[in-house]
Order: structure tokens, then sequence, then C-alpha cells
């Protein structure tokens, strides 16, 4: 393979772990509802539902960013180094919530179970949010500027140079809020969704999950239509495959979906997909698979945006600083023999996804009702 | 950059005192993975209720462990990026790939499987569980793997070169990252970690047994982890031996500064024990040592293993001396001259990348020559002075013997508690001396791990890749009031954190003690 196919074939895969994680992130947008739903069994059922998920979420992440780091370098050490204050409050919060699960009923555990569950509903809100916003970036960029030669400078040898606020200014940009808002309210829609799946026995916690489809799935949507409103109305970056320039075109995302007709059209389906999974719960009381269309939906959806930021020679991480240092997935992977490696070892993506799947199936063949969970040997 | 140094050293704060956090629960999580798979499977064998009993115990602790150890791992990859972006640029193409190797092939395991062995007891057939059980292990050890890996490829950076038009180093044979150093070191880790473990639920058990509960209970436990801990101690001592030889290959200067080592001889003594001279300097004719008790030769053989061997110290090495594989004294680069052809070898890239730029090809090759002859020492171009090439000698050298010490202690200790728990059980169960020992040598167990990361880390300063990047140009470009803020922050949580760990592992261990 070339080094374009294999930078193609990477940026692809970034794609498919970005499309996972927000769709796993409804273990996250559980979390956020837990400060409104009263303490007691309510709450302990929505813990535990989604609790036996919540390390499959946080691997993605951090799979997520190795294979960001390990395939795209140059995104990693601008971004990282760069936004450092966004990228060290996604990282508190995710901090918190690894451990709150484990011992928020512990005896014991000192701050009591409301701490823990704040902790969790902090991870659940700001988490998404700050994730949305991170990904925003992708396509309405940042201030950066990218010199190599630094490295050759002893007093200052730092190659990526960032705003003086170091992501402050990204989390408070309203475009990338727009992106942020609308990951939040999906991941609760999903959530309600999966618990509408994995919980049974208890009709009127499944009605309270419906009603919390309908709301979240309006929240979602005004934010998702602005964000889109947004996207396809902005000016993106472009580089000349021949010689690297960058140079700014209007409607660059627009365009991006008309030339790449197949992006457009995985959108569209991922699109009408979750709108069908909100809608099955919401119309035929008693269907529990709106989890499964909007999760896929989702999945094609992320996909599909990671694409049009990606391919078509666009820069995907722009840099409103200085054109010339925006990242594209040509000037920033790895070089061809690491991504031929890797691309090797993704081989085993497959059986990795088929023993998750065959688990999830194994574990939520018997549903968790209330009398389940509190015969349950190991709760959360 | 005004503040280079300041967000230097904050920034080494801010990754040590996480990677000393992590490393509190990463070793506890290897070995007691091993030790509650290997107790599943008497149970699945016996059927034995008591075997059950003894199985869910320890999984709950390890539970409780596995969560904390996880939350803090996460926290040291975001910290390549946000903290060591120069580092994520310059050998990114290298490391990255074992991190994004490791999530895919450990991570999923232990999460996915690991759900199994929290939720499945009611869900799966108890061989399912078991396998999971097996496979959570496997994953903690494979994940370890790729992490040590990595990290034994910063102290060895090998199957790379150089990039010019890129300024960063590329692959260009994966094979060549699983050097003898990456082997010990994945061993020596993981072994310590069944040692860790192992002296944890002798500890743990031997206060069942200081109560008066579950005595039984107790004994079964001190059986399986004494074993599983003398196994994985005896190891971890026979790849530590494998690591001082490669350390004496390729890092002479780590060498030397454990051992305190300033003027090497044919036949070095190692120190046993010893308080080292503050007014010693590489280049003062001062004491190292204000007393000491040595081995003579000791070091010659450990390094080389020959009691003859010319073992250098740290002035020999900063004056160009050192040994052939051999243990022959020969001359090689001075640090001066190091430093003189680092500077060189930045100033060859300069040329190049300006040649480049104006497609000027005669003068790419010519600069490209003159890069490769002093690209090894390409580093060394960022100091001004030998001095700052020279490791903390105090902390490497006391860590280093913090370690040796209470690593030998816990022969003995092995060696105690299994004979007792074999043919003088009434020791155990009645001598409050024997059980104090045990119960207070769980922190002394943890001194020890953490010393001997302090002893890898600290020893191979200042580079985080040797002797081609070093620490203070493997950073970010933020404010160090910013990275001083995240630290204090780090501080505040993970104190937070650990507390509640403890509190809830002591809550379980007392409840469990109680449980018939």
């Amino acid at each position: 393979m070339t080094l374009e196919c294999l930078q193609e074939y990477w940026w692809l895969l970034v794609s498919v772990l970005g499309g996972l994680l927000v769709f796993l992130l409804f273990v996250q947008g559980g979390q956020s509802m837990l400060l409104l739903t009263p303490k007691g069994i309510d709450r302990n059922l929505i813990v535990n539902s989604i609790g036996g998920k919540w390390e499959l979420t946080f691997t993605t992440l951090v799979v997520f960013g190795g294979a960001a780091f390990a395939s795209f370098p140059l995104f990693y050490s601008t971004s990282f180094g760069g936004a450092y204050w966004l990228w060290i409050l996604i990282l508190f919060s995710f901090v918190l919530q690894a451990v709150s699960y484990e011992f928020r009923r512990k005896k014991g555990n000192i701050y009591g179970t409301s701490t823990y569950d704040l902790f969790l509903f902090c991870n659940g809100c700001f988490g998404c949010i700050l994730l949305g916003v991170a990904v925003a970036m992708f396509f309405f960029g940042a201030e950066f500027t990218v010199s190599r030669g630094n490295l050759l400078d002893v007093s200052a040898p730092v190659i990526s140079n960032w705003a003086p606020s170091h992501g402050i200014e990204a989390i408070f940009n309203f475009k990338n809020l727009t992106l942020g808002f609308a990951v939040l309210f999906l991941a609760r829609t999903l959530s309600s969704l999966y618990m509408i799946n994995n919980v049974k026995g208890d009709e009127r916690f499944s009605a309270y999950m419906r009603m919390s489809v309908i709301i979240n799935a309006i929240f979602f949507l005004v934010c998702f239509l602005t964000f889109l409103g947004l996207l396809l109305t902005a000016t993106g970056y472009e580089y000349d495959p021949a010689t690297g320039v960058v140079s700014e075109r209007a409607y660059k995302y627009f365009y991006n979906f008309m030339e790449m007709p197949l992006a457009a059209v995985v959108f569209l389906a991922g699109v009408v997909l979750v709108l069908i999974g909100i809608a099955l719960p919401v119309f035929k009381n008693g269907n529990k698979n709106g989890i499964w269309y909007a999760g896929i939906g989702t999945v094609l959806t992320v996909m599909a945006l990671f694409w049009i930021s990606g391919y078509n020679n666009t820069a995907f991480y722009p840099s409103l600083a200085d054109a010339q240092s925006s990242l594209t997935i040509r000037n920033a992977s790895s070089s061809k023999f690491t991504l031929e490696v890797m691309s090797y070892v993704s081989v085993i993506i497959p059986f990795v996804v088929a023993y998750i799947w065959y688990v999830w199936r194994k574990l939520d063949m018997k549903k968790l009702t209330p009398e389940s969970l509190e015969n349950s040997d190991h709760q959360y | 950059m005004n503040d280079l140094m300041t967000v230097v050293d904050w920034s080494r704060w801010q990754f040590a005192l996480t990677a000393i956090f992590h490393w509190l629960f990463v070793p506890l999580t290897l070995g007691l993975s091993v030790i509650v798979a290997v107790m599943e499977s008497i149970y699945l064998k016996t059927k034995s209720e008591e075997w059950l009993s003894i199985t869910k115990f320890w999984m709950k602790l390890f539970a409780i462990n596995f969560a904390i150890g996880v939350a803090s791992g996460i926290i040291l990859e975001f910290e390549f990026g946000t903290n060591w972006s120069n580092y994520s640029w310059f050998v990114g193409d290298i490391f990255g790939a074992p991190l994004a190797i490791e999530g895919l092939f450990a991570f999923f395991l232990e999460s996915t499987f690991g759900a199994v062995m929290f939720f499945g007891w009611k869900k799966v057939s108890p061989r399912f569980h078991l396998t999971a059980t097996w496979l959570t292990a496997i994953g903690a050890s494979i994940s370890a793997l790729w992490i040590l890996v990595a990290n034994a490829w910063m102290q060895y950076p090998a199957g790379m070169e150089f990039d010019p038009a890129q300024m960063r180093n590329v692959m260009v044979n994966f094979w060549d990252l699983f050097s003898g150093i990456a082997i010990n070191k994945f061993f020596h880790a993981v072994f310590s970690g069944w040692a860790l473990a192992g002296v944890f639920v002798i500890g743990v058990s031997s206060w069942f047994l200081m109560k008066g509960r579950r005595v039984d209970f107790a004994i079964r436990s001190i059986k399986t982890g004494g074993w599983i801990g003398f196994i994985g101690l005896m190891m971890t001592l026979m790849t530590g031996d494998g690591s001082a030889v490669e350390v004496a290959k390729y890092q002479p200067m780590k060498l030397a500064a454990m051992e305190g080592l300033y003027n090497g001889e044919n036949g070095t003594p190692i120190v046993g024990f010893g308080i080292l001279n503050p007014k010693k300097e590489y280049d003062n004719n001062e004491d190292p040592y204000l007393f000491e008790i040595s081995i003579p030769k000791g070091l010659s053989f450990l390094a080389r293993r020959d009691f003859n061997a010319f073992v250098p110290g740290i002035s020999d090495i900063v004056e160009g001396v050192d040994a052939t594989a051999d243990g022959e004294k020969i001359n090689t680069v001075s640090y001066a001259e190091r430093i003189e052809r680092g500077k060189a070898a930045q100033e060859a890239l300069r040329r190049y990348d300006v040649a480049l730029k104006a497609n000027n090809t005669v003068e790419q090759e010519s600069a490209l020559k003159d890069l490769k002859a002093d690209y090894p020492f390409f580093g060394y171009g960022y100091f001004e002075d030998v001095k700052e090439a020279i490791p903390p000698v105090g902390m490497t050298f006391y860590s280093f013997h913090i370690m040796i010490i209470l690593g030998g202690y816990f022969v003995l200790f092995f060696i105690l508690a299994l004979f007792m728990a074999y043919k003088k059980r009434e020791v155990l169960t009645k001598s409050r001396l024997a059980q104090w020992i045990a119960i207070l040598s769980i922190p002394l167990v943890w001194i020890c791990s953490e010393a001997g990361w302090i002893v890898a880390e600290v020893g191979r300063q200042p580079w985080t890749v040797q002797d081609l990047l070093p620490t203070k140009a493997a950073i970010s470009n933020i404010a160090s009031t910013s990275v001083m803020i995240t630290f204090w922050l780090f501080v505040v949580i993970f104190t937070i954190l650990l507390i509640a760990e403890i509190s809830i592992m002591l809550n379980q261990i007392k409840k469990g003690s109680l449980n018939k």
C-alpha cells in the first residue's frame, strides 16, 4: 500500500473509533441524569444498568487517543500540548468517573454516595460537552502554529505553539459548544434508549425513560441542526495535493458532501437511523430496540463527519493563526513503516469487536430488574 | 519561553507524581489478578465453598484496586501529549505504536472480561467465568508488556532512524523494540507485581489470624499468595540481575549513579550499605561516601560477570572512559566533546533545513553527512555544561539500595511465611510478632516497588530518549503556572482518592473477616 492509502486507512479507523466512542457515551448520558433522579432504586437502576459498560467507554477513549497518537502524532502533539486546559478538564472528569462506580456504595467510601454521584454527573455533563468541543475544533479550527525548526532553538525548542489561553477559548466558542451540547443530549437520548432495553420489570421506570427520550431528543435536534447549519456554511481549509499549500475554501464541508457522495449517503443514513431509534419507543410502546438503530446511526453519522473533516484534501485541524500550519492527514501522520505495522495490528480489530459483542450479549441476556439488582454479588 | 526550566520542573513533578500514584495500584493488579485466577481454578476443581469464598473476597479487593489503577493510567497517556508534546512529535512515530497496541490488545481484554469477572457469577457458566478471570489477568500483563516495551525503548532507542526533513525519528524495525532491556523490564515489573501481591495477601491474612477470624481461610490464602509471591520474587531477582547487565552495557551513567561510583577500577566493589558524601561532585577529590560497607569486586561481577572487569564511574564517563563488553577499560567520547558534537549535529540539521527549502541538493547531502556523523550525540547539543548530563545521584543511589535491601528481606519473608503455613501453623496463628511483621511488611513492599521505578526513571535523567532528547527539550509550550495549578489539583485529587481507596479496602477486609 502507498503512504497515501495508509493515511486514508488510518483516518478511517480513527473515524470508526470516534463513532464507537460517541455511541458508548450513552454511559455518560446516563450519568448526567443522576442528580435529577431521586435517590434510591431509580438511581441505582440507572447506575447499575450503564455501570457494566463504563469501562468499555473508557477503554474506547484510551484506544482512540492511542490510535491518534500512533497514526497522527503531530495532531496529538499539537492539540494536547496546545489545548492544555481542554484536555486536562476532560481528563479530570474521566478520572473521577473511573473510581466513582466502584466506590459509590462501598462502606467506608468516606465522602458518601452523593459525592460519587456528583462526580459521575460532572463526567456525564462535562465529559460529553468537552469531547464535543474537542471534536468541533476539527471543523472550526484553533489558533496555533507549527514550526518544526523550533526544535533547534535551545531556549524555546517547542514545535507547536498555541494561543495563550491554551484551550479555554475553545471551550467558550459558540460554534464548538453547539457540537458539545449536541453530543450531551445525544448521549442522554441514547442512554434512555439503552435503559429501556436493559431494564425490565419496572413499567414506571420504562415510562420515565420514554419521556426522557422525547425531551432529550428535542434538545439534541435543536443543537445538532444548529451545528449542521454552521458546519455546512463554514469556510474550511484545503490543501493542494501536489504542493501541500493550504488555502481557504468557502462552504468547504458542504462541498465535501457533494464531492464525496458516499459520505453524504452514510451521513444521511446515520441521521435517519438515529431518528428511527428515537421514534420506535415513543410511537411503539414496548419496543426496546431503539438503542440499536440509534446506536448504529450514531456511529455512521460520526464516521461521515470525520470523513468530511479529513478526506477530499481537507485540513482536519485548521489553524486560524497560520493556514500553512494546519494539520492534514498527509503532514500529520506517522511514517509509512509505522502505519504499515499498525495496519497489520489492526487486523485484530474484528476479533476484538466480536468478543466484546459476545460478552455484551451474554451479560445482557438476563435483563436488570429491581430484584436482580438487590441479589447481585457485585453492584455499583 | 522565559520560564522554560520552571515548566520543565513542574512538568517533571507532575509526571513523577502521576507515575508514582499509578504504580501504587498496578503491581497489585498484576499480582492479585493471577492469585485470584489460581484461587478460582482451585475452586472449580474442588467445588469447595471455602475456596469460592476466598476467591470472591480477594476479587472484591482486586476490583477496588483495579478501578483506581485504570483511572490513574489514562492520565499518563494524556500527559505525553499535554506536557511532553515535543516528545510526542520527536519520537511519536515509534512510541505511539506500543500505546495503541496496548489499548487494542490489552485494555479491551481487561475491560470486557473484567465485567464478566465482577458481574458474571450468576450470568455465565463457571468455566466461562474462570476463563474471564484468567483473561483479565493476562490482559493486565499484556498491558504491562506494551507499556514497558515503550518505556524500555526510551532508555535504549533502537529500530529507528532520524528523518531530517520532518525533524523526527521514524521506525524502521518494529522487532528492535523488543530489546534485552525491554524483555528484562517486562518480566521484572510483572513478577515484582506477583511478589507485591503475595506480601499483601499474607499481610491481610495475618490480620485475620491476629483477630482469630477465619483461620482456615487465612492459611489457605497465605499458602496461595506465598507461593505466587515467592515465585514472583525469585523471577524478579533474576530479571533484576539481567537488567543490571543491560544497564551496564547501555546506560553506564545510570549504573554509576545507582552505586554512587565516581571513579571506576578493575574489580569494582559493590556497596551493600552506604551514606553518600553530599560534597562530592564529579570534578572534586572528595570521598564519595561518608560511610559504606562494600562487597569486594561485587559490581564488576554484577555488571560484567567478571570479578576483575572495569566498571566506569561518573567522573570516568564524563571524561570519556568506558568499558568494553569484556570489561576492558577504553577511551570513548567525553561529555564535553559530546556537547560539541551535539551542537554540530543541530547546526547540520539547520543547514539541511535551509538547503531543503532552497531545493539545494548538494548542500542537503553535505549537511546530511555531517548530521549522520554527529547524530548519536544530538541531545547533548541542548546542554551548556557537562553537569547537566549527570543524573541526581543521591536519589538514584538510595532508591536502589532501599530496593535491594527490602528485596533481600522479602526472600526471607516468603520462605518463613511458607514454612510456617505448612510446618509451623501454630506460630502463624498464635505469634503476635509474626503477625505484626507480616502486616507491617505491606507498606514496605510498596516502598520497595516504588523505589525500583525511581531508580529506573531518575537514574536515566536528564533524558526522555537516551542521548537524543533531554527532558528540557521534550516539553510543551505552556505557562508554568498552568502546570503548577494542575500539579496541585492532581495532588488534591490523588489524596482524596487514595484516602477513600484505603478506607474502602480496610472496610472490605474487616467485612470479609467477619463473613462465614
